[in-house]
């Protein structure tokens, strides 16, 4: 192994020793006539050079500005649509044993409208879950309930019905793993979920 | 002195227990052996000879010991031994030592012989030979034992015991079954996250719903281990499936874009459903029927709070059941009726815990049964004496049984987070 490394490397220095004397030889070709520039075309050929690194440098930084918009756009889109995003999925809370939508949950189902009006791709699973103190089974009808009253005030409004599936989880999947009335209140929701379009950069109606 | 003492007490309880009992009594009409909990008979197992003799007698007694209706007498294995030496039964000395009735096993080629003995007549009162299957300590070979231990307490009490059922429950969203001794809990093959199981009148089928996406009524053949699934719609949550009593349809509560209605379903599940409340928007959940099937006990949240109420098969004739009596207790729900047709069993919400409680259908009024933790969720044993329900005072969620006539309680299952529990009719061999 030794032995055949050595002789590996023996035989690539003998080859670049090789190809160094080929490059000191010199050509035997007569030197071709050398053609003398007057002042006026020197001037001209820089003229002309100085021209063409400037519409480089030019195209280059246009290019450079075209991408650097491109990403700056796209970031903009994505953290619009991210916002956006967040906005349709923010979470909607409820009342003790009520189904009834309070101001607060009213102005976040508010903020989701223009949302859902401008990307008509767009259709949501609304989630309703309640806290652990009802009959379990009970509890299964009430989350039902709250998610089929987001669902009516957003149709209500104008959208499709058939871009907003209801489900219940009852009590099953508390957001708040606490026995106490904070969270029990953060375990009263109605949650969002995107079942299509969830590939859309969002847009919101102006 | 003390040990008198502790006796005087224990009699005084027992005393004080069973007088609203028997007062309760007097307005019902019992057919059968008319049983005073107080003076329960004490019942001797006597050893069983042979290799398996020892785990029969345990299971018996066990079992005669959890229907709550004898006491069972134990003695040391030594004194045991005397007590039927040389093949004659020694009835003074069983006397003595309190036992009115005695069971004596034997074992035979195709199972088990057994005799039943009055102590005071000094004679065999009954006899019979229970096949049991060869294989020892398998499923159906516990369920035998329980079978002859349901029998001798038929034969002593009146009433066939409940030794030989099953207890349905959910413990993390599967359905699962376990003996009425504790023993053999196992899951069942499910479709989705289930609620909610119910027993078919034959004791071959359960009933459950799911909950989430695609929620379902799932009709559970244990026989064939085949599911049928209906009921999955859009926007549609299913839940709290029981049958007929005949057996013959199912009725459940589909919750969707205006509140939940129940509706029936005939069990070939060959005809469209049927809605059979009106609940306009409101919730209408947790059927349960008479025994002769002709009313409906549900939970309704149409005076604003959940509270139950009774209405025909049909659908007409809808009466508040519960009524609020109890101050701020404003949460009634999970009905249950019971087999004899006496009595409802429910919850309601008391200083903030949910308790079990009864209401009588003809005097209408409530006993609480419980007050220890927070307990939910009842339901009835086939011989309408006990209740499974799901508690709390364990530390966990667990499925615990109440005597209602005696309030003992024993806790069923052993492992966090059972509940929603279902009692099987009496299991045909």
């Amino acid at each position: 192994m030794i032995v055949n490394r050595r002789a590996t490397a023996f035989a690539l220095l003998a080859l670049s020793v090789g190809v160094l004397d080929a490059c000191h030889k010199k050509p035997k070709v007569a030197p071709a006539p050398v053609t003398v520039a007057t002042t006026d075309t020197m001037g001209e050929r820089r003229r002309l050079d100085s021209l063409e690194a400037a519409r480089r440098m030019a195209d280059e930084n246009a290019r450079r500005r075209a991408v650097d918009d491109s990403l700056r756009r796209a970031n903009e889109a994505t953290s619009a649509s991210a916002a956006l995003r967040a906005a349709l999925t923010a979470v909607v809370y409820f009342e003790y044993d009520q189904d009834v939508l309070n101001g607060d949950a009213k102005a976040a189902l508010d903020a989701k409208l223009p949302i859902l009006i401008a990307n008509p791709g767009l259709s949501i699973r609304i989630t309703g879950h309640t806290d652990e103190r009802g009959a379990d089974e009970y509890n299964v009808a009430l989350g039902q309930k709250r998610a089929s009253a987001v669902k009516r005030y957003l149709a209500e409004r104008g959208i499709a019905e058939s871009r907003l599936e209801t489900v219940s989880m009852g009590e099953e999947r508390p957001a708040n793993a606490g026995h106490d009335e904070a969270s029990w209140s953060q375990n009263r929701r109605a949650e969002f979920e995107i079942t299509a379009g969830a590939n859309l950069v969002l847009k919101a109606r102006q | 002195m003390p040990r008198l003492a502790v006796t005087a007490l224990a009699a005084l309880a027992v005393l004080a227990s069973s007088a609203p009992l028997a007062a309760q009594d007097t307005t019902a009409v019992r057919i059968g052996i008319r049983y005073d909990p107080s003076q329960r008979p004490g019942v001797l197992v006597l050893p069983i000879a042979g290799v398996v003799g020892d785990s029969l007698r345990i299971i018996i007694q066990r079992d005669l010991d959890y229907g709550d209706r004898v006491v069972v007498i134990t003695p040391d294995a030594a004194l045991a031994a005397t007590l039927a030496a040389g093949g004659s039964i020694n009835y003074p000395l069983l006397a003595k030592l309190g036992a009115s009735r005695v069971v004596q096993g034997t074992m035979t080629p195709r199972g088990l012989h057994v005799a039943l003995h009055d102590v005071a007549k000094a004679q065999v009162t009954d006899v019979a030979e229970f096949p049991l299957p060869i294989a020892q300590n398998t499923r159906d070979w516990r369920a035998a034992v329980h079978g002859v231990s349901d029998q001798v307490e038929a034969w002593i009490s009146g009433t066939q015991g409940i030794a030989r059922t099953r207890v349905a429950f959910i413990r993390g969203s599967v359905v699962r079954m376990i003996d009425s001794d504790g023993e053999d809990d196992q899951a069942i093959p499910m479709l989705g996250e289930a609620m909610s199981p119910a027993w078919s009148p034959s004791g071959a089928q359960l009933l459950y719903t799911t909950f989430g996406v695609n929620s379902r009524v799932v009709l559970h053949d244990l026989t064939t281990g085949r599911a049928r699934a209906f009921g999955q719609a859009s926007n549609t949550t299913n839940l709290t499936a029981t049958f007929s009593p005949d057996g013959s349809s199912i009725v459940w509560a589909a919750a969707g874009e205006n509140g939940s209605d129940l509706f029936l379903m005939p069990v070939s599940l060959d005809a469209p459903a049927r809605r059979i409340t009106v609940g306009r928007g409101t919730d209408n959940v947790q059927p349960t029927f008479s025994p002769d099937g002709r009313r409906l006990a549900f939970m309704s949240s149409r005076a604003g709070h959940p509270e139950i109420y009774i209405m025909d098969a049909d659908g007409t004739n809808t009466d508040l059941l519960t009524v609020s009596d109890f101050g701020d207790q404003n949460y009634r729900s999970s009905p249950e009726w019971s087999p004899d047709d006496r009595q409802v069993a429910f919850q309601s919400r008391i200083s903030g815990k949910f308790q079990v409680l009864v209401i009588g259908l003809r005097d209408r009024t409530s006993k609480l049964l419980t007050s220890d933790g927070e307990n939910k969720d009842p339901s009835w044993s086939p011989d309408g004496r006990h209740l499974v329900f799901t508690s709390n005072r364990s530390g966990t969620s667990q499925l615990w049984i109440l005597d209602t006539e005696t309030g003992r309680t024993r806790q069923l299952t052993h492992t966090a987070g059972s509940r929603l529990a279902s009692w099987s009719p009496r299991l045909k061999p």
